[in-house]
């Protein structure tokens, strides 16, 4: 193997003990953190080649030629490949419905659309051919919202559509609808006492992954290739990109390289084909790497939404009703929007009890950026406008916000509007009152330090923009609802292989999953699972490849149920083959053998009486235990495409904040304060990394709340902020203190109880952050992200 | 791309005066950028990094000479109290990793009207400091920015040093970014007090095609200073006068709708800036006034 520099080894010793429950570190924490971590662009290899690709300009074109002759001519270029050099009939991917092109047919359907790819010597080279490439472009009308995309006449994105949703959406320009209709929503309406409506927007959000796309592929001797490459799901690419390169999914081989964040922006594919076709057409290695502003184009967003709700309440604080519709625009091509879709509207209510519903999603098909998963997935837009609507309502009523929710919360038991029960416990009113029972911040803390306010404590920051002038505190409260796992009927699993063997005279276990380890922690937390259910104290973790079953993706919530599931369930599995060459072995030792419930306890078979009966070296000596399991969540089922009813979800994550702001109401600048977070995670598998994860995801949704948008022109359908300058993410001094509150109620159904909590944090974070700057301005504040003009009425 | 070393002051001159076309580089804060997004490949890059003369600075009687590649870091630390309006704008320069390697010539040399360091040159008046092979000239400030991203030098010219007066009174600085650090300017604003010939000076960033001055607020504010003898008195600012100087200095822009903000919350927020900077300037100054009488 010429690549020289490959995943981490991640070989992670523990003391005893450092099973599930501890903090242990991560394995790869000082080396990313020092610089020295290989991340996937960081790869090289001998002759290798470097991949450029060449992106519309412009939105929504016909394409009437391409001359690559010029590109093909320059000196040092190994291959230039359009849509006519792709090798076999398919010709388009994509993860629900393969509606996209490899590389662009006819015509461009968004800015930045893969149009040609050039393989040279250098990176440099490779892309000033393809600033010769010579594309005739004849431009079309876009579509960039509702209104123009289902308006008499507008043009089709996608004119042919034979998916499995085309048949039932109103408009071909709409990906998928999802109603969802429990009760009379009309009829309880009657029984309101207040009704409160109220319309929302909320804003193109961008993962902001550090570690931009990039990739290695080898061509083999057998004809197939080796893709070295950052991703969230091994299997569903390799699935996507065989049938393209017309070879059998055998003869693609996938490791995962290291990854620099995903949130969703990583479950499509990006360079991967595009580095395979330029590597097996060369017969030379490949490398792609995007650099920041191509990766603006090269991976999809969040979904901006539009959210129309209402809600009515009776005097007495109780819900009535719910109706809305929220209108989520995909853009050019339908990634993950159906399932989207499918959370947007299932999820919609927020944990809250309401019986009567009337809620509409759907997923546009239009000229703008493809938009497809992010952390939060659906269930984050929801959240923005129920929370917002929930604040209206108790306002309306005079009742607190917090006990208004409480009053309505969901609990163990409740149906949601799907009409499927909450199988676990739901405990909303409880983090609402956790987080409202947190001490608050110290007021006016810029003046703590002395005589001098200190700027970093005032919105503007470092940027001296007030020493205290028009600065007004406000607090508000959220609470969000996320699904955890694929749902819908999703055939959702995950593999793991372990092998328990004797080395250098010590039991150690090896766990090898095709998991994505995109910076959740589930390195760690398999090998604390294998320490728990083995009980030895190495293991070795090896690299994430395709040479081991599906681990699935490593998005909704789901690796540590998922996956880590898997890694327990293997670990079982191997215990009692273990246990059954140790019977055979040593059986006639001691009755304990055949009668107690036998536990591995720091490298021995051990009584659950705590005597040990074997050491596991010698059980084990002379060979070695090795299995590969599939591991499932319960099933779930397809929501009804009339009445949205079915028991679509796994299981539901429950994060509540407190926001605390600073602003500045005559520049309308803010600054956060503190964001306390109570969430609920059944069991923290590693505290360390819970908190850790919380703080990202409330970091996030912070994000999303005062600052990141990516900016597209409504009427060209082009990006205006590609890149860092302009896309703006939290830096240190944005991030407030966040305090977090872990509780733990065990889910039965979940392996060691657990739930999935990446995204939950992200939900409520932006519509606390919102309430918190409505309740210190008095303003509506309907959209995300609050700009100073929107506070300042410029 | 060509890269060119030049040894000394002089070998630079001698290459730019060859390479008219060459981009001279220090820190690279936007050199660098510019070539990442591919937006400029120029045939040379000018490497200034090994003149050791262009990163020293000299406090002298009356002025300080400000070697064109002091990184911010250094002004910030070092020179607080001779000019504190720059300091106050290189705390506002990016990132500590930048600030270590990016100076005012960079800001010079690009002209842009976002540059952080032009509202407080301008607010405390001062020269810039260019030479060729034909000889050196000195550019006062006020006439330096003549156009978008363009400044009053030659082709063949190369910035040296700027020299700024030592500061006769407060100066403050204030910039909206939308994110509390590392953000480019919406909008920036720079004031001076300059007791010793009763004035004052203005500089607004990112308001306007080119970093500008706030002339008539300049005006209006040193004849109502000085009409009220306020700058003897050392008396509050009444807020009738902090208005009027807060909506001349929004006046004095001209800015444009962008993806960083409205041409309208620009204008706004200039106004805001200049009364609050006028506030503390001048409680400043009325803070040294007193304490100088005590003693």
């Amino acid at each position: 193997m010429g690549v020289t520099r490959t995943p981490t080894d991640l070989t992670q010793g523990g003391r005893t003990g450092a099973g599930i429950g501890a903090s242990t570190l991560r394995p790869d924490g000082t080396l990313k953190v020092t610089g020295e971590f290989a991340y996937s662009s960081d790869m090289w290899h001998e002759d290798m080649l470097w991949g450029f690709t060449l992106r519309s300009t412009t939105a929504h074109a016909e394409i009437r030629s391409i001359d690559t002759s010029e590109a093909l001519a320059t000196s040092g270029v190994y291959a230039v490949l359009t849509y006519d050099d792709l090798p076999t009939d398919v010709k388009n991917y994509g993860l629900e419905i393969q509606d996209t092109p490899v590389l662009a047919h006819g015509k461009v359907r968004h800015h930045g659309e893969p149009v040609a790819i050039v393989a040279a010597d250098h990176p440099e080279t490779a892309r000033r051919a393809a600033a010769k490439i010579k594309i005739d472009y004849a431009e079309l009308p876009v579509v960039t919202d509702e209104a123009s995309a289902t308006a008499e006449g507008a043009p089709l994105v996608h004119e042919m559509r034979d998916d499995h949703h085309a048949g039932h959406v109103p408009h071909p320009n709409i990906v998928h609808r999802q109603p969802i209709v429990r009760g009379n929503a009309d009829e309880a309406a009657k029984r309101a006492d207040v009704i409160v409506s109220g319309e929302y927007v909320f804003g193109m959000q961008d993962q902001a992954f550090l570690g931009p796309e990039s990739g290695l592929a080898v061509p083999a001797d057998d004809g197939g290739v080796d893709l070295y490459v950052a991703t969230q799901w091994l299997h569903s690419d390799l699935r996507q990109i065989a049938p393209v390169l017309g070879l059998p999914e055998d003869k693609v081989r996938m490791t995962l390289s290291g990854v620099g964040g995903a949130f969703g922006g990583r479950e499509d594919l990006s360079m991967q084909i595009h580095a395979c076709l330029l590597a097996l057409r060369t017969g030379k290695p490949v490398k792609i790497v995007y650099n920041r502003f191509e990766s603006f184009f090269g991976h999809v967003h969040r979904h901006p939404a539009k959210l129309w709700y209402e809600h009515g309440a009776t005097r007495d604080g109780k819900l009535t009703h719910l109706k809305c519709r929220i209108v989520l625009d995909g853009g050019a091509y339908a990634s993950a929007s159906p399932a989207v879709v499918g959370n947007a509207s299932s999820l919609a209510v927020g944990p809250y009890v309401v019986d009567d519903v009337d809620i509409e999603a759907i997923a546009l098909y239009s000229n703008n950026p493809p938009c497809g998963a992010m952390r939060g997935f659906g269930a984050v837009q929801a959240c923005f406008a129920y929370e917002a609507q929930m604040d209206k309502v108790a306002k309306e009523l005079g009742l607190d916000p917090v006990e208004f929710r409480q009053l309505n919360a969901m609990e163990e038991g409740t149906i949601m509007p799907t009409g499927q029960p909450v199988e676990s416990p739901a405990p909303v009113a409880e983090l609402l009152r956790r987080i409202k029972a947190m001490p608050l911040p110290p007021e006016q803390q810029w003046l703590a330090a002395g005589e001098r306010a200190d700027v970093r404590a005032l919105p503007g920051g470092l940027s001296n923009t007030t020493h205290g002038e028009g600065v007004v505190r406000g607090v508000g409260y959220a609470v969000g609802i996320k699904n955890v796992g694929f749902s819908e009927g999703f055939d959702d699993y995950s593999t793991a292989r372990v092998r328990m063997e004797v080395v250098g005279g010590e039991p150690v276990a090896t766990v090898h999953t095709a998991m994505a380890e995109v910076g959740q922690g589930g390195v760690t937390v398999h090998a604390q699972i294998a320490r728990t259910e083995l009980g030895v104290q190495q293991v070795t973790i090896q690299p994430a490849d395709t040479r081991v079953g599906s681990a699935g993706s490593t998005s909704a919530s789901r690796q540590t149920y998922m996956t880590g599931g898997a890694v327990k369930n293997t670990c079982e599995a191997v215990r009692e083959k273990v246990l059954e060459i140790g019977r055979g072995k040593f059986g006639t030792y001691h009755p304990a053998w055949a009668t107690a419930e036998l536990l591995l306890e720091n490298g021995k078979v051990v009584t659950d009486g705590g005597e040990v009966l074997a050491d596991l070296a010698d059980v084990l000596e002379g060979g070695a235990v090795d299995l590969e399991l599939e591991f499932r969540h319960k099933p779930t089922e397809a929501f009804d495409l009339r009445t949205g009813q079915g028991n679509g979800h796994v299981q539901y994550s429950f994060a509540a904040h407190r926001a605390v702001v600073e602003v500045d109401t005559e520049l309308g600048l803010v600054k956060v304060v503190e964001l306390a977070v109570a969430q609920d995670v059944g069991k923290a598998l590693n505290p360390l990394s819970v908190v850790g994860q919380i703080q990202g995801g409330t970091t996030q949704g912070l994000g999303v709340a005062v600052m990141e948008e990516i900016i597209v022109d409504p009427k060209t359908a082009k990006v205006r902020n590609p890149s860092f300058t302009d896309y703006l993410i939290p830096t240190i001094l944005d991030t407030p203190t966040i305090p977090v509150d872990v509780l733990e109620l065990a889910d039965e159904a979940a392996p060691y109880g657990l739930r999935g909590i990446g995204e939950a944090p992200t939900l409520s974070s932006t519509p606390a952050v919102l309430a918190a700057i409505r309740n210190a301005t008095g303003l509506e504040l309907n959209k995300t992200p609050v700009r100073p003009e929107h506070l300042t009425g410029t | 791309m060509d890269f060119l070393r030049p040894a000394s002051w002089e070998e630079a001159l001698a290459a730019k005066a060859e390479h008219p076309t060459a981009v001279p580089i220090a820190g690279g804060t936007d050199v660098m950028v510019e070539i990442n997004f591919d937006h400029r490949r120029p045939a040379y890059l000018l490497d200034l990094n090994r003149i050791g003369d262009l990163s020293e600075w000299e406090v002298g009687e009356k002025t300080v000479r400000l070697g064109a590649s002091v990184p911010y870091t250094l002004i910030m630390e070092n020179l607080r109290t001779e000019l504190p309006g720059l300091a106050l704008a290189s705390h506002t320069v990016a990132s500590p990793q930048i600030r270590n390697r990016g100076g005012v010539g960079g800001n010079l040399g690009t002209a842009s009207p976002a540059g952080d360091a032009h509202p407080a040159l301008l607010a405390s008046g001062g020269e810039v400091e260019v030479e060729s092979v034909r000889g050196r000239r000195m550019i006062p400030i006020d006439a330096f920015y003549v156009g978008v991203k363009r400044n009053a030098m030659e082709q063949d010219e190369l910035i040296r040093s700027v020299h700024l007066p030592k500061a006769d009174g407060p100066q403050q600085f204030s910039k909206v970014g939308t994110r509390n650090a590392m953000v480019i300017a919406v909008c920036a604003f720079g004031l001076a007090l300059h007791p010793e010939t009763r004035t004052v000076r203005t500089g607004i960033g990112s308001a306007a095609p080119t970093p500008v001055r706030a002339r008539a607020a300049e005006d209006f504010l040193a004849a109502a200073l000085d009409e009220g003898g306020f700058w003897e008195s050392g008396k509050t600012v009444p807020p009738s006068v902090a208005k009027q100087f807060a909506q001349l200095a929004s006046g004095a822009c001209n800015p444009i709708d962008d993806v960083r903000g409205s041409a309208k919350y620009r204008r706004h927020a200039v106004g805001i800036m200049a009364r609050r900077t006028l506030g503390w300037t001048w409680e400043s100054y009325r803070g040294q006034e007193r304490s100088a009488s005590c003693a």
